[in-house]
């Protein structure tokens, strides 16, 4: 089963999302963790990136560049760089900045982190690949918060209409990150984003709604959106953080795990109780060796 | 050649290159009649995007299409589109995107229309930015060139045009080098270094204080960033007193970058002319002349500050 290899390849995901940030000290746990299964279904679901630079590529623009955390664990698994490198996240020198940067490391395909922006730019990469006669696809990872800016109104009243007649945007496809939680406290108690769906259809945007943790789901959403001729697609994933003790809390949004913290919320992540820990980590060498040196930061 | 609108010149440059380069494409923000793209629009209609009054969109919009080969010219006026600066900050000059920004109707010379149209910081907005340069080219023919030059450029630029017509000032076989200026007379007192709108107005200057017995040695700044250091040093070295004329606010300007360069490396007596405050509508002869900017404004300045 295609999905039961995209969980298991997520799960290990968020164990290095959690180690990095518990590596780096600061950084967003809560939209990296809710953003990873969407991250792991297009790079290893459909996303067809052989090689950085090359032009056919398939672009994947993660708006919501605080997330990055999920970006890199997903890159490192997919073999752009070594995972020991994700330790280096937000250290200085690294090319894992603490927000993507295009320039320093291949395989980002925008600056992001100003919130905002990432759909203007991955309208243009879409419309780009229309005139280059490509038939690569573009995915633009929204956060809910980030729909507060301005800009993003004006790229979405444009993309339905962008290129007409000549072309349709049906290349692009932007995937809002509903985890329903922003910095300062729930999106809904800072300033509602609602209605969602309704809004986006107004302004020409078939909309899909799923469970962004679904990997089935999220396929479907894909494979629908592809078929689609007239236009980009926009997909609502629904989402948790699928840590007990940091879901639904605003406060994890943007405050990294300490060492001990992070080892707890591996052990869920991999959904083994506290009494079955010891014996489970004895047959997993890898997360034995994550959760040591996280022991070992922890005593520092 | 008669005078011509730095715009009306990058109009007519751009369709010419359009033709030889089908990797240029245009965006605009509901002005293109006013940027002067609405030519090349009408010849390459697949080439051309107006993308509405939203200039936040059409820079990132820009910036996506340059990363994937295309050269994008955005344009809007000065102050509207470098007014996006965050969007510029990062989707075109920390992405180093191969895009074009092109910033019509600069300074007070667009007149009537007033201060909220007039782009009197763009230059000190952009000058901060790493990796993106600044061109301001002074008549028809440095424009032309400049464009092309665009082109060719591989990273971000900004193109400081003006709705105003300019009088030529640059020599038939002149060619538009990136980070050079051109000496248009030679002097010995006083480096006057002009750009843009403000180089001819510097030129009928240094007549009138050659009558008062002052030797003004005239720069051309085209290139406003990088500066071309080389003459710079050269220049002021020679005369020992520096001048700078602009159509862009005291504060930031060429003047700010010619001082802060000089104080580095040759600390000299500066006196930038400028726009002071936010300008407002007239005619732009009057406002010239309100800011010290047209001749003898320029060369009442130059004599005051050299006391004389």
């Amino acid at each position: 089963m295609a999905e039961v290899r995209l969980e298991s390849i997520a799960r290990e995901c968020r164990v290095q999302i959690l180690r990095m940030l518990a590596h780096a000290g600061s950084g967003h746990p809560g939209g990296s963790l809710s953003v990873i299964d969407i991250l792991t279904t297009l790079y290893f679901g459909r996303y067809d990136a052989k090689r950085p630079d090359w032009p056919d590529r398939d672009r994947v623009v993660l708006s919501k560049g605080h997330a990055v955390p999920a970006l890199y664990a997903v890159l490192a698994k997919a073999g752009y760089f070594p995972e020991r490198a994700l330790i280096t996240l937000r250290k200085l020198g690294s090319p894992l900045q603490g927000h993507p940067d295009r320039t320093a490391l291949p395989g980002i395909e925008a600056a992001t982190g100003s919130l905002g922006q990432g759909l203007s730019i991955s309208l243009g990469l879409a419309l780009g690949l229309r005139l280059a006669g490509s038939s690569a696809r573009v995915y633009c990872v929204l956060g809910d918060g980030e729909t507060q800016e301005g800009q993003v109104w004006e790229a979405a009243m444009s993309a339905p209409k962008l290129g007409q007649p000549d072309y349709a945007l049906n290349n692009l496809v932007v995937i809002l990150d509903y985890n329903k939680i922003q910095l300062d406290n729930f999106v809904k108690k800072v300033l509602d984003i609602e209605p969602v769906t309704a809004k986006w259809q107004s302004f020409g945007w078939p909309v899909i709604e799923i469970d962004g943790h679904d990997i089935a789901q999220i396929t479907k959403a894909l494979d629908q959106a592809e078929a689609t001729t007239v236009g980009p697609t926009f997909i609502v994933a629904h989402k948790g953080k699928g840590v007990s003790f940091m879901e639904n809390d605003p406060e994890w949004h943007g405050k990294a795990p300490k060492p001990g913290e992070a080892i707890k919320a591996i052990r869920e992540v991999l959904g083994i109780t506290e009494g079955a820990w010891e014996d489970y980590l004895k047959t997993d060498s890898a997360t034995r060796e994550i959760v040591t040196e996280l022991s070992a930061l922890e005593k520092k | 050649m008669p005078a011509k609108a730095s715009r009306a010149a990058f109009g007519e440059a751009l369709l010419d290159l359009g033709a030889r380069d089908e990797r240029i494409v245009t965006l605009d923000a509901d002005l293109s009649k006013s940027t002067m793209t609405v030519n090349f629009a009408k010849r390459y209609p697949g080439r051309a995007f107006n993308l509405g009054i939203a200039e936040s969109n059409m820079i990132g919009v820009a910036a996506g299409l340059a990363l994937t080969g295309r050269i994008p010219f955005a344009c809007s006026f000065a102050c509207f589109i470098v007014g996006r600066f965050e969007t510029i900050r990062i989707s075109v000059a920390y992405t180093n995107a191969n895009l074009k920004i092109v910033g019509t109707h600069s300074g007070i010379a667009i007149g009537e229309d007033g201060y909220s149209q007039m782009g009197l910081e763009d230059i000190a907005c952009i000058r901060a930015l790493p990796n993106i340069g600044i061109v301001q080219p002074a008549d028809e023919l440095e424009t032309k060139q400049a464009i092309a030059y665009a082109v060719e450029h591989q990273g971000p630029l900004y193109l400081r045009l003006t709705r105003q017509n300019l009088e030529p000032v640059c020599p038939p076989d002149y060619r538009f080098q990136y980070g050079r200026w051109l000496v248009l007379r030679k002097g010995h007192d006083v480096t006057l270094i002009g750009s843009g709108g403000t180089v001819f107005n510097c030129v009928e200057a240094a007549k009138r204080l050659e009558a008062d017995g002052i030797s003004a040695e005239v720069i051309n700044a085209a290139c406003i960033k990088p500066l071309d250091e080389e003459l710079l040093v050269q220049s002021a070295g020679k005369t020992g007193h520096v001048v700078t004329a602009e159509d862009h606010a005291v504060a930031g300007g060429l003047g700010g970058a010619v001082a802060e360069f000089l104080t580095d490396v040759l600390p000299t007596p500066i006196k930038r002319l400028g726009v002071h405050g936010f300008g407002e509508s007239g005619d732009a002869k009057g406002l010239y002349a309100k800011h010290g900017l047209d001749p003898a404004g320029i060369a009442a300045g130059v004599k005051k500050f050299l006391h004389r």
